[in-house]
């Protein structure tokens, strides 16, 4: 039985599998975040984090600095990938441009305070 | 251009409507899951944009027939602080109006009045006379007043019939409360606010079986976050451990979805008080510790904050205490942290 059942499945194969398929169910790496970082004094910084492959982050970035009247950069990160990084509190900000552009509402994540 | 109309009745209503909206937002801490929850992130967003904005604070306004839901939300908020403020505010509205109309019975009605919030509170021996007094009153707001005083004293009248079903809650034998409720379109032959007809159901909802009301209310009380600054560049936030032991959560689960959101960093001290790197105000603790009960305290089918978290394999479960449900909650992560202040030297 025992061996019978072990010869069923491959545990390796299916857990490579499941998280292959895992990318687009689990919710959980889909979300857009915002989040946002204080800076020395009254200054803050805001992160933009999770952004969909097909944008084209370095455009969205030029559209976040001429809209918000700000600095910004992208910053590559091992983990997180590109991540766009504003000066000032955009969030509120954020999270309006992008479900004006016709980013599901459900999928950004405002952080912080 | 279509837009006009409809921003300038929001530009007559927002004084209108802002008062109470920060109410609800001042209103110490509640943590109430959804309404407050989503507000918060909503409110900023449709402030923005004005063409969004009508849809949201216009009907509530200019419908009083709605205005029981939003009273209702303001009720449910009220009730977990046992409404104190709530009860000053219509102290100090009633004589004003009062005063719009005459002075003599004036004094006579505020006093039946005071006597009434008093015999509300103390659940008194004599509520008959009261009630009479009360729908009188009503009437002769109805008879002298029109538009917006008028539509006051219904909203009053709501929030009136409101504390009236708290009060059942409180005290569920007290059999006054139906027939006064009655009474009060008994009297006049207008027609029934929906908001009316709602707190009737939910009073005789309540009233039929108690156990219900007592499970529903009450509970979400938390004290507010007592954050002050320690030096410059810290904040303290003195009553974490009390806060954490009345949400029955791990302090360390709580800090760190607060260093997590707030995307700083801090410590224990020894006094159980979390040091937090950074200028932080009670009211951003606080909007943080709201997200936090919502996603990680209240259970998402019952509402119930009455619940355990466990974890199981590396997962976090939150799992109901009244209705048994389960389900797992994501796990806290920082997210990208951006370097800031000195880049060590390499």
């Amino acid at each position: 039985m025992n061996v019978q059942n072990l010869a069923a499945y491959d545990p390796f194969a299916d857990e490579g599998d499941a998280l292959g398929d895992n990318k687009n169910v689990g919710s959980q790496q889909n979300y857009i975040h915002i989040r946002i970082q204080q800076r020395n004094g009254r200054k803050t910084l805001t992160t933009l984090q999770g952004l969909p492959k097909e944008y084209d982050l370095k455009k969205l970035l030029k559209a976040f600095k001429k809209e918000f009247a700000c600095n910004g950069t992208l910053v590559e990160d091992e983990e997180m990938g590109q991540v766009i990084q504003l000066q000032g509190d955009q969030r509120v900000k954020i999270s309006t441009f992008l479900t004006d552009e016709g980013v599901n509402k459900s999928t950004i994540k405002l952080h912080g305070f | 251009m279509s837009d006009d109309p409809t921003l300038a009745p929001v530009a007559d209503d927002g004084p209108l409507f802002d008062p109470s909206l920060k109410k609800k937002k001042r209103k110490k801490v509640l943590f109430n899951e959804d309404p407050l929850g989503g507000e918060g992130l909503d409110e900023p967003s449709s402030a923005k944009e004005p063409v969004a904005a009508p849809a949201e604070p216009g009907p509530s306004i200019l419908k009083p027939a709605e205005e029981g839901g939003d009273d209702k939300e303001v009720d449910d908020l009220a009730a977990m602080f046992g409404d104190l403020k709530k009860k000053k505010k219509k102290k100090k509205d009633l004589p004003a109006d009062l005063d719009e109309e005459a002075s003599a019975p004036a004094g006579g009605d505020a006093d039946a009045l005071d006597d009434f919030s008093d015999l509300k509170k103390k659940k008194s021996k004599k509520p008959k006379k009261a009630t009479f007094d009360l729908e009188e009153f009503e009437k002769q707001l109805g008879d002298s007043t029109t538009g917006t005083v008028g539509d006051d004293a219904e909203g009053e009248g709501v929030g009136d019939d409101e504390d009236l079903g708290e009060n059942v809650f409180a005290l569920p034998d007290a059999p006054v409360q139906g027939g006064d409720e009655k009474d009060a379109w008994l009297g006049s032959d207008r027609d029934y606010t929906y908001s009316e007809l709602l707190g009737r159901i939910f009073r005789t909802l309540h009233a039929q079986n108690p156990d219900l009301s007592s499970a529903s209310r009450k509970r979400y009380t938390i004290v507010p976050p007592s954050v002050h600054r320690e030096g410059n560049k810290k904040s303290i936030f003195a009553n974490v451990a009390d806060i954490c032991k009345r949400m029955r959560r791990p302090s360390e689960h709580v800090i760190q979805f607060l260093f997590a959101e707030l995307g700083t960093t801090g410590s224990v001290d020894g006094e159980k008080r979390l040091v937090i790197k950074g200028r932080f105000q009670q009211k951003q603790i606080e909007n943080v510790l709201r997200r936090y009960i919502v996603e990680y305290v209240t259970c998402k089918t019952c509402k119930s904050p009455d619940t355990l978290l466990d974890k199981e394999n590396r997962i976090y479960f939150v799992s109901c205490e009244s209705c048994g449900s389960r389900r797992s909650v994501s796990a806290i992560k920082t997210g990208f942290q951006a370097q800031v202040g000195k880049r060590p030297r390499k």
